[in-house]
């Protein structure tokens, strides 16, 4: 036998220790590489061998875009009653959607590669880390037409509209990231956890201020439960990103209705889903240990 | 000597689910039945393995091998025991477990080594190396589902055998591969041992535990049935006792 250089002997290999990575999100982001392969390794496979591919990405929306303008600003003609319609729903759909494309892919994340955690030792929150980047790849360009239509209609933020950006967004991803790290594990618990994911879908569809102005839901609801439907994250981000780009856009001459404090609120609900977060990555680890035998 | 991997009073327990829904657990309360039945997979394991140490690990089908494996490597966590381990581990659980067949074997290979924990550079360095080995260069860039059950196999062993791994666990993955592959292999995990690197080899083959290890362990229904030298431990399965058909060593 040939000699070799013995490279565990010069190396200090550190304490004994459990096997396996339980150090959760930290160790995702410690992980940025495999990170970063699973994305492409997503993005990949779910356009190969079909016939639009990433087109799907812009045609879906525009789709359902079209679809609410059509019925709900023509047919029960709401386009007389909120200014800028159009950017009105663009505005929300951008974040409505986001949330429910992460809940759904995350929510099936862990499940979708089970063949990996049965038998390979990574940090399971990869999977839906990666759900939500793969969303967010998706996103970013329909924030570019977002910002490309405001300016051409005549988009002039003022600083809260620039802080109010930043805050939905910072919402929204903390929101999905909570949500996605979750579902997934309990999806791996309860296979019928999928029926409980489209009613949440469905639900958030209808409980922000999307297809109908927060005018109306101030009027209907009064001080009391305004406060109730602003505790829904969602309904805050598409509130949030409304103030950056459609009230901004909209002529000083019409009125545009915004809850009181949004911006305080807002930083509140950015704190409350940073706690999410943590209560999200304790349910996580909880599950995980019991994933590779239960998938 | 440093210990490099401690098995400790383990057990570990699988629920055989066959009551899930809520109405069916309740079904089975009413009845008095257990609710969860369970089925012990290891049973109060015990062992150490030194820094260096090459050993085989054996048993016949469900003595709980895979579930040892999967506990070392850190994709399952024991009931009660401890299992600890130092340094890197490489596991081999399944070869082609990190592989995706839409990919291509160039994706697959940078994927899978990012899996098994190297980083970009460290895998850029040793591509030629692991396509070399796998000697699939001319499928580089065909998805791997296309390729043969044998050449996914070459590949994945080639990417796990290109980890600077401190522990390197391999489970019967020399039943894959032909002839000459397999002893691309055994020269492969015999230079790993020769480094000094920790190997729990997994195998039925008492010709190959002979040939690589100096110790093994033997399970029996998740117990620990012996731990010994190899050759006591062929003894003690009866392995020796059996006609060699195809003459191969006991080889599948």
């Amino acid at each position: 036998m040939t000699a070799v250089a013995d490279p565990v002997g010069d190396r200090d290999l550190g304490p004994l220790q459990p096997p396996g990575d339980t150090t959760g999100l930290f160790g995702v982001a410690r992980r940025r590489y495999l990170l970063k392969l699973l994305v492409q390794k997503e993005l990949k496979v779910r356009y190969q061998a079909s016939l639009l591919g990433l087109a799907w990405s812009y045609l879906k929306p525009l789709v359902r875009f079209s679809m609410y303008f059509f019925v709900l600003g023509l047919v029960l003609d709401l386009r007389g009653e909120i200014p800028m319609f159009a950017l009105h729903i663009f505005a929300a759909m951008i974040m409505v959607q986001f949330f429910t494309d992460t809940l759904n892919a995350g929510t099936k994340s862990v499940i979708k590669n089970k063949s990996l955690v049965r038998k390979m030792n990574v940090p399971r929150e990869m999977f839906p880390v990666a759900s939500l980047l793969v969303t967010t790849y998706h996103t970013g360009p329909q924030y570019l037409i977002l910002i490309i239509a405001c300016l051409f209609l005549g988009w002039s933020p003022d600083p809260d509209a620039f802080a109010a950006a930043v805050l939905g967004i910072a919402i929204m991803l903390t929101i999905s990231l909570a949500v996605a790290l979750a579902f997934s594990a309990l999806n791996v618990s309860f296979r019928d956890f999928g029926n409980f994911v489209e009613t949440i879908g469905m639900l958030v569809l209808w409980s922000a201020p999307m297809l109908y102005p927060w005018e109306f839901v101030a009027e209907l609801l009064g001080p009391v439960g305004e406060q109730i439907y602003l505790a829904n994250p969602v309904a805050m981000a598409v509130l949030l990103n409304q103030r950056a780009f459609w009230v901004p856009t909209v002529d000083p001459d019409d009125v545009t209705y915004m809850p009181d404090h949004l911006l305080v609120h807002g930083v509140v609900m950015l704190v409350v889903c940073v706690g999410l977060v943590a209560v999200a990555q304790w349910i996580f680890s909880r599950h995980e240990r019991a994933f590779a035998e239960k998938l | 000597m440093t210990e490099s991997v401690v098995v400790d009073h383990v057990s570990k327990q699988f629920t055989l689910q066959n009551a899930r829904t809520l109405k069916q657990r309740l079904v089975r309360r009413v009845e008095g039945q257990e609710t969860n039945p369970k089925f012990v997979a290891l049973d109060d394991v015990s062992f150490t393995v030194e820094q260096g140490e090459a050993i085989g690990l054996m048993g016949l089908n469900g003595s709980g091998k895979s579930t040892l494996l999967k506990l070392i490597s850190g994709v399952l966590r024991p009931d009660s025991g401890s299992v600890l381990t130092r340094g890197r581990i490489a596991g081999l659980i399944e070869v082609t477990a990190g592989f995706h067949p839409q990919l291509s074997g160039r994706e697959n290979i940078f994927l899978n080594a990012a899996i098994l924990g190297m980083g970009e550079t460290e895998v850029q360095g040793k591509f030629d190396e692991i396509v070399e080995f796998a000697g699939i260069g001319r499928l580089l860039d065909t998805p791997v589902g296309r390729y043969s059950s044998g050449m996914f196999a070459r590949l994945g062993f080639s990417v796990a055998a290109a980890v600077d791994s401190d522990i390197f666990i391999i489970d019967e993955v020399l039943a894959v591969g032909d002839p000459p592959f397999k002893k691309k292999c055994i020269k492969r995990i015999k230079q790993v041992r020769d480094e000094g690197r920790t190997i729990v080899f997994v195998s039925h083959n008492t010709t190959q535990v002979k040939r690589l290890c100096t110790r093994a362990v033997v399970l029996e229904e998740g117990r620990l049935g012996f731990d010994g030298s190899v050759a006591d431990a062929v003894h003690h399965l009866r392995y020796d006792d059996d006609t060699d058909e195809d003459g191969d060593g006991g080889e599948i």
